[in-house]
């Protein structure tokens, strides 16, 4: 037996332990997130998944399920803040979508699109961010890093390998590997490897794969964010294993 | 991975042997590694790597993320000016400027000749004092147009800090009225002694009826914090003194520290009694160095008079120490989760809450993280009585507060007042005159004018951690608040996106503002932006770091308004301006090599 919140004025049934983007998510109900990932531990840093619950604002993939609990998520004043949350990401690094092998599988740009962004908001901050394209078989472009830490958490939780980690502070924040000459080439990374998966953005690309699949059909072209989000999440039928629903999308 | 042999290893191996090979002393091996080095040598991270079995770029990161920690080359001598409003109220730009000069060098660069870097940190802690400055981590004091030559001329003739004058080190305590804390004439050990028999319950019970609450900022109660960390289960328990003190204008915690380590000591001892701890950290910020010595000296004292160790006073089962932690720049580890991570060597950054301190604080163990000040009260309300304590100050704000004065007044330093105290009262014995503005609990506290000065100190009107920044009318409030936006800016951690980016914003168009091309957009902007960092903000810097504007552009409008021009939207891009590196490289300034301003 589970107890109850509401979402928007439905009841979302939860699990003791759950958060509130888990519940939601699995019952089947979609809140904007960005670095909450199904499989890893949430990190609560974009802040895309803002919510209002009784009056005060949190974000929802951190926040513990309660029962009883009032939370506000598809209302203009969030969605507002979430519009803003996102021109600061694409003004914070360097996004040249139409040149961007990840147009199209980019959940900034996808976001971005269902979210309604017009307009560009701030004045871009151009960060000097130079690529790595030192391995053989991948290129980091680093202009598009968001700073979700999805590869830092896949590398080292999946991998073992801690291929990924964070320096700098504040607006001076960036990735970096894990390798004295500070290049891609010098660490244990593989194709195969899960942070290979992960990233949101165009940062982590497989080289000469570029455009197989062209723009228009790839997977955002074809149903917007927050439907896609909803089949990626783990539901409420098989809950108990954590991954089994995103592993099966193709 | 083959370990590098080399010259790091020989000064890294007793540094590492000190902290028992931990990885959880990651910040202080790197601390130590850089004042025996200079700086972090990648083959030092390479050694640590190995010997901490960490990932090197996980080290790198940690070393990334404090400010007082290297991984280039600094210059033998690193100079560092305090950049609070105060420091530069005192001339400290000009002073950094005459030195740069005399050792030819760039802000922020280290010279060719790897002698010297000079460059700017946030507030020190010597507001009272200033202009202040760091040599090599030192602090110093009271500079001047002489002193800076001083030492420009020590500097270039390579002058061992040990063989400088001693005066140029001296920080005084500039106590300027005392109360229950500063006049108490307490021994070592009385309050403890007092405490042992009533036992645990019973001084947390205490405390709570003392009404003591948090002198960090929060204000939260004290009694209900202890109480929920002895009940919380854990296999160990931590008491933590937050002495950060990173909030510019707030440098009572240092005088503490230098003149009442004893009862800073007691305190932490007595908390330690109440919830069940063995072990007590104190968090000293990097910025107060030269009190580490002092105080491992008060420590070892302590536990040579029993009353720290085992069996402390003769009680079996009451054993507690106390290690000092020291930071290295970084003002977000004086946010409790943060410096938590910092403790543990990890990159300073807040945890999502809950779960809060008090059940999972330090390595996941219920942890009191509490202010140097709530320690000298606790032991303070613990001596007077309960009943005797709350007597004193407000209904809702019991006890005694210490206030640092600084900025336009003859009598800068620390006051300690009943809580209540009003504005006015401060103003009139710390001798200001003219008063414009008053920067109650620093940058992330409250503005208040002339209109205000009747307000009180205290939690039910403004509460305060301590920091009492006045401003005369010779002062521009817009440049104060300009101040403090570079200051969040440059402490935001990087963890979430509204502070990440949201700072920089705020600080970009303040700058354009500044430089005379603000609209009144731009106004409107700042209080967007205010609405996104107070309502997403991960942590508390987050979200009050649009206070500054806010609070100044509320009573001091006309600051703001003056430099606006009267286009109601003007780009922040400068085209004239982008010529301007071109204009340096070809050596024109002729008016064909600037744009004509458009015609309108
Ligand atoms: C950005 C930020 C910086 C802080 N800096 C300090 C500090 O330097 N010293 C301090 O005692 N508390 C600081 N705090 C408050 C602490 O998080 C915490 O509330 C305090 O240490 C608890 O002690 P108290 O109950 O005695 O106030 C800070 C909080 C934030 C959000
Ligand atoms: S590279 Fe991608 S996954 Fe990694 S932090 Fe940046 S945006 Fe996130
Ligand atoms: S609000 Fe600022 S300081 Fe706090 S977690 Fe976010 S980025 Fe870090
Ligand atoms: S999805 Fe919750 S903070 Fe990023």
């Amino acid at each position: 037996m589970s107890d109850t919140f509401q979402l928007d004025g439905k009841n979302v049934p939860f699990e003791s332990g759950q958060t509130v983007m888990q519940a939601a998510l699995a019952a089947g109900h979609y809140i904007p997130h960005l670095c909450y990932h199904p499989e890893f531990k949430p990190h609560g840093s974009c802040k895309l998944c803002t919510v209002k619950v009784g009056g005060r604002t949190a974000a929802s993939c951190t926040m513990p399920a309660e029962a009883g609990l009032n939370v506000e998520s598809n209302i203009e004043e969030m969605n507002g803040l979430r519009r803003t949350l996102v021109q600061m990401l694409f003004a914070e690094g360097n996004h040249f979508c139409p040149s961007c092998e990840k147009s199209g599988n980019c959940m900034l740009q996808a976001l971005g699109y269902d979210l309604e962004v017009h307009t560009a908001g701030f004045r871009h901050l151009y960060p000097d961010r130079p690529l790595d394209a030192s391995h053989p078989d991948i290129l980091l472009d680093f202009n598009r890093c968001i700073l979700c830490e999805l590869c830092v958490r896949a590398s080292s939780e999946v991998d073992g390998k801690n291929v990924f980690a964070l320096s700098g502070r504040g607006i001076a924040k960036h990735l970096i590997v894990n390798a004295k000459s500070e290049l891609l080439k010098d660490t244990d990374i593989a194709l195969a490897d899960k942070a290979m998966q992960v990233c949101p953005v165009g940062v982590i690309l497989k080289k000469r794969v570029g455009f197989s699949v062209p723009i228009g059909e790839r997977r955002y072209d074809q149903r917007p964010i927050s439907a896609q989000a909803l089949d990626d999440a783990p539901r409420l039928s098989d809950a108990s294993s954590s991954c089994a629903a995103c592993e099966g999308t193709p | 991975m083959v370990s590098v042999p080399g010259p790091h290893a020989t000064y890294l191996n007793p540094i590492l042997e000190r902290h028992g090979h931990a990885a959880a002393s990651l910040l202080q091996i790197l601390r130590e590694a850089q004042e025996h080095f200079g700086y972090v040598h990648p083959d030092a991270l390479d050694y640590l790597s190995a010997q901490l079995r960490l990932p090197r770029a996980r080290i790198e990161g940690v070393a990334g993320f404090y400010s007082f920690i290297c991984l280039q080359p600094h210059g033998e001598y690193r100079v560092l000016f305090s950049d609070n409003i105060t420091d530069r109220m005192l001339g400290s730009q000009t002073l950094m400027e005459q030195m740069c000069q005399q050792l030819w060098v760039e802000p922020g660069k280290a010279s060719e000749d790897g002698l010297v870097s000079i460059g700017a940190t946030s507030c020190t802690g010597m507001c009272d004092q200033g202009p202040a400055m760091l040599v090599n981590g030192r602090a110093v004091t009271h500079l001047s147009h002489q002193r800076v030559q001083e030492i420009a001329h020590l500097i270039r003739n390579r002058t061992p800090l040990d063989d400088w004058p001693g005066d140029f080190f001296r920080v005084e305590d500039n106590i300027r009225r005392k109360g229950l804390l500063l006049d108490s004439t307490l021994a070592p050990g009385d309050v403890l002694r007092a405490a042992l028999a009533p036992g645990a319950a019973d001084i947390v019970a205490a405390i709570t009826a003392s009404g003591l609450r948090g002198r960090g900022g929060a204000g939260f109660p004290t009694g209900l914090k202890w109480e929920a960390c002895r009940l919380a289960q854990g296999a160990e328990h931590y008491v933590v003194c937050n002495a950060d003190e990173g909030e510019p204008g707030t440098f009572k915690d240092r005088v503490l520290l230098t003149s009442h380590a004893d009862l800073v000591f007691e305190g932490m001892t007595l908390c330690a009694l109440a919830i069940g701890a063995r072990k007590g950290f104190l968090y000293l910020r990097g910025e107060y160095r030269y009190l580490l010595e002092p105080l491992q000296a008060v420590l070892q004292r302590r536990r040579e008079n029993n009353l720290l160790g085992a069996c402390i006073l003769g009680q079996p089962g009451f054993d507690f120490d106390i290690a000092i932690h020291l930071g290295a720049g970084a003002y977000i580890c004086g946010e409790e989760s943060a410096l938590i991570e910092s403790l543990e060597g990890k990159r300073g950054v807040p945890r999502s809450r809950p779960p809060f301190p008090v059940t999972h604080g330090y390595l996941q163990q219920p942890t009191a993280v509490d202010n140097v000040e709530i320690f000298c009260q606790a032991a303070l309300a613990i001596h007077m009585g309960a009943d005797n304590y709350r007597a004193i100050g407000t209904p809702k704000s019991s006890g005694s507060k210490l206030i640092s004065v600084s900025g336009d007044c003859p009598r800068p330093g620390i006051y300690e007042y009943p809580f209540g105290v009003s504005v006015r009262e401060v103003l009139k014995d710390c001798g200001a005159a003219n008063t414009r503005a008053v920067q109650i609990s620093g940058p992330s506290g409250v503005c208040v004018a002339e209109s205000e000065f009747g307000r009180k100190l205290c939690f039910e009107d403004l509460p305060t951690a301590g920091a009492f920044m006045v401003f005369d009318d010779s002062r521009d409030l817009f440049e104060v608040a300009r101040n403090f936006v570079h200051f969040f800016a440059h402490e935001s951690c990087g963890f979430c996106t509204p502070c990440r980016v949201g700072t920089s914003m705020l600080k970009q168009t303040m700058d354009k503002i500044a430089a005379g091309h603000g609209t009144r957009y731009d106004l409107a902007e700042i209080e967007h932006l205010d609405q996104v960092l107070q309502t997403s903000s991960h942590c508390g810097l987050g979200r009050t770091a649009c206070n500054p504007v806010l609070h100044t552009l509320r009573h001091f409008r006309p600051a703001y308004e003056n430099r606006l021009k009267s286009l109601d939207f003007e780009p922040a891009f400068d085209l004239d301006g982008a010529l301007a590196r071109a204009r340096q490289m070809t050596g024109r300034d002729d008016a064909g090599a600037h744009l004509k301003p458009e015609e309108t």
